[in-house]
């Protein structure tokens, strides 16, 4: 076990030395969430005003988007340089190969998170500091749902055809119950009459669909990688 | 064994034949009327959905752990059928709430939009086999187990948000003359979905067979 998660982090260490050199993920992502915030803007804005909610949807539509794009990146690099199969040979278990990818990811896609959420709380008036525990777990257990089922079809789309299209046409129906959970818990804490309550039980729900998700493609990682 | 799906093929059209006579000949309920009675191949369309569903996601975990080819042509099978049925479902529903809601689609109901969401998972995966290349059998393996696992998480939603779809208990609260009918069609719709699954299974078999001579003659 411990040797797998040693591995998982040498795996999640490169990843992110890579990133660190050129931050092409990082800058990419964090400005096309922007550009997300911008699009959603015209749509939501009504006179002036916000509709109702509408800072909760914006934010996870930014998240989600902004997630696909790195998802994509970070596995077209280790296609186009074939070191994927060197990832796969190397004498490791092959859930260490999914936790590596899914943790060097979790730490982009957070980062992100760190500056969008802020910025779409400042443009949308939402407020942010009623609750921040519970919005930065919301948050952050929606990303581990999205990112452990997105880097196992990511990984799996690898050598697949049409894989920029199949990625989000996959992902995208199979993280609904967490975009519903996270706009809803959200959307809860926002409102006008906060209901925290209501809150917690669609973290609970994210806390499940995490674990239950996660573990599955722990189980899968291994018989689909294998030729 | 060969038999048999033409032979489920025969009871499904004889018990089609029939099933709109017994629709027609139930009562009316009460405050919708007509329209009510489109409940009776609704809800054995959702029944077949989710069978095919379940039948599906059996099948891919199977062929992930055995890698028997069997496996992936009954998971092919019920993928599609899941999608034709699922189509049946989302085509009847709107249709029928239209008349009890007013409205053709609501947002605000989790039945619905999980149904619609299952329907989604399972077009992908015929999206995937169809435009994934070569090795896309597994990956659609994996997204027929996710689609399957989804299920649970459809009616966690349906309890804790707040529904104006009729809950399912409501078939257990049925006048007996009604619920022969539902009943009926819900066993019209699996007769067929059985032919059905078993042809399309073999024609898959088929398929593979070609393939493989092909490939043996190209060597």
């Amino acid at each position: 076990m411990t040797s797998v998660l040693r591995a998982a982090w040498l795996i999640a260490r490169k990843d992110l030395r890579v990133e660190a050199r050129n931050r092409e993920i990082a800058y990419t992502t964090l400005f096309f969430a922007m550009a997300c915030v911008l699009v959603f803007a015209f749509a939501f804005v009504v006179e002036g005003q916000p509709l109702a909610d509408a800072a909760a949807g914006i934010l996870w539509v930014a998240v989600t988007f902004s997630g696909t794009l790195a998802l994509g990146r970070a596995f077209e690099r280790e296609r186009q340089s074939e070191t994927l199969r060197a990832l796969l040979l190397a004498p490791v278990e092959r859930a260490a190969v999914y936790l590596g990818k899914l943790f060097s990811l979790l730490v982009l896609m957070i980062g992100v998170e760190t500056i969008t959420v802020p910025v779409i709380g400042v443009l949308f008036g939402a407020p942010l500091w009623r609750a921040p525990w519970l919005l930065a777990s919301l948050v952050a257990a929606g990303t581990i749902g999205f990112a452990g089922v997105g880097t196992l079809f990511a990984a799996m789309l690898v050598r697949a055809q049409s894989r920029d299209v199949l990625l989000p046409v996959l992902l995208y129906p199979i993280v609904v119950p967490v975009i519903i959970a996270g706009v809803r818990g959200t959307a809860a804490i926002f409102a006008a009459e906060p209901d925290f309550a209501v809150a917690q039980s669609w973290l609970a729900m994210l806390i499940f669909f995490d674990a239950v998700f996660v573990t599955l493609a722990l189980w899968v990682f291994g018989p689909v990688m294998s030729e | 064994m060969k038999q048999l799906p033409p032979l489920l093929l025969v009871i499904a059209a004889l018990m089609f034949m029939r099933a709109p006579f017994l629709i027609d000949a139930v009562r009316y309920e009460s405050t919708m009327g007509l329209v009510q009675k489109i409940f009776y191949f609704h809800v054995p369309a959702a029944i077949t959905t989710f069978t095919s569903v379940f039948v599906c996601g059996i099948a891919s975990v199977i062929y992930l752990v055995r890698r028997t080819r069997t496996a992936d042509h009954v998971a092919v099978a019920a993928a599609e059928l899941a999608v034709l049925f699922g189509a049946i479902v989302l085509v009847t529903g709107p249709l029928w709430a239209r008349k009890a809601w007013g409205v053709w689609w609501t947002w605000g109901d989790a039945r619905l939009v999980m149904t619609f969401v299952m329907w989604m998972v399972f077009v992908a995966y015929l999206l995937l086999r169809r435009f994934g290349g070569p090795g896309s059998e597994v990956l659609a393996a994996v997204a027929g187990i996710f689609g399957t696992v989804l299920v649970p998480f459809v009616y966690w939603s349906v309890n804790y948000w707040r529904t104006v779809h009729p809950q399912t208990t409501v078939i257990k609260t049925l006048p007996p003359d009604m619920s022969y009918v539902l009943s009926w069609c819900i066993y019209t719709f699996l007769v067929l979905y059985a032919a059905l699954l078993m042809i399309r299974t073999r024609l898959e078999a088929g398929r593979a067979t070609l393939d493989d001579a092909f490939l043996a003659l190209e060597d």
